[in-house]
């Protein structure tokens, strides 16, 4: 069955969806990174959408469940790359993506995880 | 006076017809010039109603249509399905309702993403939506 690579780096995971996912397709890449962040002890999620054209409810829904399974399971969710018209049309559609993080490119939204974690770490960790 | 120009039906009978509806509306949407906004606006209010057509009413087609007036071109889809149909439309049109464990946006939103906007359904028969944008 198709699926949407999942790469590790450092203590984050990293994905960039490259195709118009259909539904079922989104749905195991949410199971998928659920899985991961358990099994690589991730800290940080970064989910690249720079090449989706559409982001629907459905994708939307994924996104906000993906933060939203990742921040009880201790790590942090940051989407990066959204086209402007993604966001016009996202807004306009009632789509406010509550609770999910953002930043405009994969280097800014690695720093945005990296600096966040490193503080989380400063204060109790020995790695 | 409107003129249909062009149109084509394609089926929704699983979420892969959900994708092929989306390729289908931006094709034609670029073709007839729309603005990457306009053109997004289109089709993630397909992706919608697509959606719905197939979750809610089981199934069903969209007819995509190339229009013209006389100043504008315009691209019309029209979705059909024989499902269980929607008893109230004006509840359904409300942002949040939802009658599954969707976000309750699919109809309202898709709503807002077009100029032209028309829901006609009868419980039993099925439910027809009809969204334009004009250029």
């Amino acid at each position: 069955m198709e699926r949407i690579p999942i790469l590790k780096m450092g203590q984050s995971l990293l994905v960039s969806i490259q195709v118009d996912m259909h539904d079922r397709l989104a749905l195991s890449l949410q199971d998928d990174l659920t899985q991961q962040i358990v099994n690589t002890r991730a800290r940080g999620v970064l989910i690249d959408i720079s090449s989706l054209e559409v982001v629907d409810s459905f994708i939307g829904r994924m996104l906000a469940n993906i933060a939203a399974m990742a921040r009880v399971l201790d790590a942090q969710t940051v989407v990066v790359g959204m086209r402007p018209a993604v966001a016009i049309t996202l807004v306009e559609l009632g789509l406010s993506l509550t609770g999910v993080r953002t930043a405009l490119n994969v280097e800014k939204g690695m720093r945005l995880i990296t600096e966040s974690g490193g503080m989380e770490d400063g204060a109790g960790s020995d790695e | 006076m409107v003129l249909v120009q062009t149109n084509e039906s394609v089926p929704i009978a699983t979420d892969d017809d959900i994708v092929r509806v989306r390729q289908r509306v931006r094709d034609t949407a670029v073709s007839l010039g729309f603005s990457l906004v306009d053109q997004t606006k289109l089709v993630t209010a397909a992706s919608e109603l697509a959606r719905n057509a197939l979750v809610y009413g089981l199934g069903g087609t969209v007819r995509i249509e190339t229009l013209l007036n006389d100043r504008r071109s315009g691209l019309r889809l029209i979705f059909e399905d024989h499902g269980p149909g929607i008893a109230d439309t004006a509840l359904a049109l409300t942002d949040g309702y939802t009658t599954g464990n969707g976000l309750g946006l699919g109809l309202s939103g898709a709503r807002r993403l077009c100029q032209d906007f028309e829901l006609v359904s009868r419980p039993g028969e099925g439910t027809r939506v009809t969204i334009a944008r004009w250029k």
